[in-house]
């Protein structure tokens, strides 16, 4: 289940319902991403995501194909907001369900990385001195490329 | 065919959206870059750096070499930083 919206989302309730009806799975991992402030105390540092709408839910749902080809998965919910956000808020949710932990925690991790450098969201943040847009960060590719299947390229 | 510019692209350009006639020689992504830098300072300035700019045809990753036909969407962005 993929959903981009602007509310809130409630853990608790998106857990019970990826669970419910479905007594083969034996563990939920869950990652919730938080608006953390940026500017460490100098102010309210609210920011706003924009997202090509279409584009994202295409990327989403291609993400959770892949991870539902490397891992038994009972279940995956994945829940991004849009809008204005504030330091403390829910901005992403990612459950992943299986019959077993591994492939739960595993696939997890896994889609948390990936749409973090595939999904079309950007962050606009408020700072005292203006609004800026948010940079990408190396170590954002660099946890997506610890998944590639063919690492081999570097050696061979 | 449907040009999208998004985040500092979208402020730097000036548009949100616009509908475009390309020229003939204009057949992949890496000539409509060039092409769309010709279009005024705002272009060219906002492309500059054109090594970081993301684009998807049909709302999926392209490449340089992507082909391109009139009835496509193209959009141009940053690199994402949502999650």
């Amino acid at each position: 289940m993929i959903r981009v919206q602007r509310e809130d989302f409630d853990v608790g309730a998106e857990l019970r319902a990826l669970t419910a009806h479905d007594t083969g799975i034996g563990g939920v991992a869950s990652f919730v991403g938080l608006v953390r402030d940026m500017t460490s105390g100098t102010g309210a540092s609210a920011m706003t995501l924009e997202h090509y709408e279409g584009m994202t839910q295409k990327q989403l749902a291609e993400v959770e194909a892949e991870a539902r080809a490397r891992w038994e998965l009972s279940g995956v919910t994945i829940v991004h907001r849009y809008g204005r956000l504030e330091p403390g808020e829910q901005i992403v949710l990612v459950l992943t369900a299986s019959p077993h932990r591994q492939a739960a925690l595993e696939s997890c991790a896994f889609l948390i990385d990936w749409l973090k450098t595939r999904a079309p969201f950007w962050k606009l943040e408020e700072t005292p001195e203006g609004s800026r847009w948010v940079e990408a960060r190396a170590s954002d590719d660099a946890a997506t490329a610890r998944w590639e299947r063919d690492g081999g390229k570097r050696s061979s | 065919m449907k040009l999208l510019y998004f985040a500092w692209l979208r402020q730097k350009i000036g548009v949100e959206t616009e509908q475009v006639a390309l020229p003939d020689d204009v057949t992949d992504v890496a000539g409509l870059i060039v092409w769309l830098k010709g279009r005024g300072d705002n272009y060219a300035e906002a492309l500059k750096n054109d090594k970081v700019i993301k684009v998807a045809v049909n709302q999926a990753y392209a490449r340089p070499g992507t082909a391109l036909k009139g009835s496509d969407e193209v959009a141009l962005f940053p690199p994402v930083t949502g999650g």
